[in-house]
């Protein structure tokens, strides 16, 4: 048995706050044909994510569930569903929406907080190591790429610019419990 | 031909520099000339970034663009990420001008100004667009008789809308491209299936997305391919590296060797594997070098 649904816990700016987004108001054109969902590499591993339920949650304004969810940070984007919906629903891009309120919310996995702390450091989300290093000068290239990471200028620039946009400030919010 | 400004990206120079090396080699021989986008940074990761502030993701990839925009150059990608976030923001800044205005508000901060005046390319479709398969056949010198595994990965072909690349389902150009070396494209059951690695999965859930890997090398090894080629450092990490997180999970050892498409091209070119960096795959290709070496010297 699913549980009941109550009113009186929806909210029902969510999809207005979605909707920021252009393109996602063809969420409400969805009419269940779970073409998106049935195809899914992911929930073919893990059921539990289901891009189909996912919006039509997001259609309902059920923001707390949706945002709390640990499976909002399953999917890989690979664009099947969006490319398979005969509504054009453009899917991904909903689900990224979505996760960004939550991350502006401050609710994101440490592991990819740990990726955004990357790059504002390094201006790398995958900086160099020694062990590359090591293979690349075997390979007859520069042991530092010429990349920010040659360039303190550059790096300094990337950092600048990530400050200017919020970055710092979103990496750092944590989740207001009520 | 005209020259292109090389955008490295994250995983290529500082996990698999095998694939900037080869990259620099083949379009050598091609004829196409490369100069480094120095000062670049992380495109930045699409699956990341636009998830957590589309704001950010846009502003951090139209600076990589501008650097490129006053070079003159139009930049060439050697991965399905980069390619995906670097198009994706030049087409929307190219196209919105409020939002060029917002972006170019903040790039005037670092002294930088999108201007709209180059194009994305991505090694792939550039070589088979711009370059031609023919020419291609014509630089082989050492055709190669393999059977190999083509792994396009999602983000080359996706979402089509804004790639222009033709059918995500069933796409040829780059099996044309693999076949143009000699080797033979083989098919396997769910082809175009993802990696796992995009979206921020690999670092949320990493062992839901080696259940795709493991599915992915299963049909490879059923089709009888002795290698997967593919068109992304990410990807190549993912089923690469994943291999070795896979055997220390449920001591299965798959090893498979896993190629990005600049190295195939390189081996059927005559350059040495340790040229190409193929000996510096995470899982063990001695098997699969020893075999190319016989394969060259026939």
């Amino acid at each position: 048995m699913s549980d009941t649904i109550k009113t009186s816990n929806l909210s029902p700016e969510f999809r207005e706050e979605i909707f920021e987004q252009p393109g996602t108001e063809k969420i409400t054109l969805c009419f269940n044909c779970t073409g998106c969902s049935s195809g899914c590499p992911m929930a073919e591993q893990e059921p539990e994510f289901n891009i189909r339920k996912f919006l039509r949650m997001a259609n309902l304004g059920m923001k707390n569930e949706l945002l709390n969810s640990p499976y909002l940070w399953y999917c890989t984007t690979c664009y099947k569903c969006q490319e398979r919906c005969p509504q054009g629903v453009p899917n991904v891009d909903a689900l990224l929406k979505i996760r960004t309120i939550a991350v502006h919310n401050g609710i994101m996995l440490p592991a990819h907080k740990k990726v955004g702390q990357m790059v504002i450091n390094s201006g790398h989300a995958v900086p160099i190591n020694d062990d590359t290093k090591e293979k690349r000068k075997k390979l007859g290239l520069d042991e530092v790429p010429p990349t920010v990471h040659r360039f303190p200028d550059a790096l300094n620039e990337v950092k600048k610019l990530l400050h200017i946009a919020g970055f710092d400030i979103i990496i750092a919010k944590k989740e207001e419990k009520k | 031909m005209s020259k292109l400004s090389f955008f490295l990206g994250c995983i290529a120079p500082n996990r698999y520099p095998g694939i900037e090396a080869s990259t620099k080699k083949v379009m050598e021989k091609l004829g196409v000339e490369l100069e480094d986008l120095k000062g670049a940074s992380c495109c930045p990761a699409p699956g990341v970034f636009k998830s957590f502030d589309r704001t950010t993701w846009l502003s951090m990839a139209s600076r990589n663009i501008t650097l490129s925009e006053e070079m003159g150059d139009d930049i060439l990608t050697i991965c399905n990420g980069c390619f995906g976030s670097l198009v994706d923001a030049n087409l929307m800044l190219k196209e919105d001008a409020a939002l060029k205005e917002e972006v170019n508000k903040m790039l005037s901060e670092i002294g930088h100004e999108f201007r709209g005046t180059q194009d994305v390319r991505h090694i792939i479709e550039y070589l088979f667009q711009e370059v031609g398969v023919e020419k291609i056949k014509q630089a082989v010198t050492y055709p190669l008789e393999l059977k190999v595994a083509v792994h396009y990965g999602c983000h080359l072909v996706k979402p089509t809308k804004e790639r222009q690349l033709g059918s995500a389902e069933n796409p040829t150009f780059f099996d044309k491209l693999v076949e143009a070396t000699g080797a033979k494209s083989v098919d396997y059951e769910d082809k175009m299936a993802c990696c796992g690695a995009g979206g921020g999965a690999r670092t949320a859930v990493l062992d839901t997305t080696l259940k795709m890997v493991s599915n992915k090398l299963e049909h490879v090894i059923a089709a009888d391919a002795d290698c997967i080629i593919d068109a992304c450092p990410f990807c190549h990490l993912q089923l690469d590296v994943g291999q070795t997180e896979i055997k220390k999970k449920i001591d299965k050892e798959y090893g498979m060797p896993v190629l990005h498409y600049s190295q195939l091209l390189g081996l059927a070119m005559g350059f040495t594997p340790e040229e190409l960096g193929i000996d510096m795959n995470f899982v063990d290709n001695r098997k699969f070098i020893e075999r190319i070496g016989g394969v060259r010297n026939e």
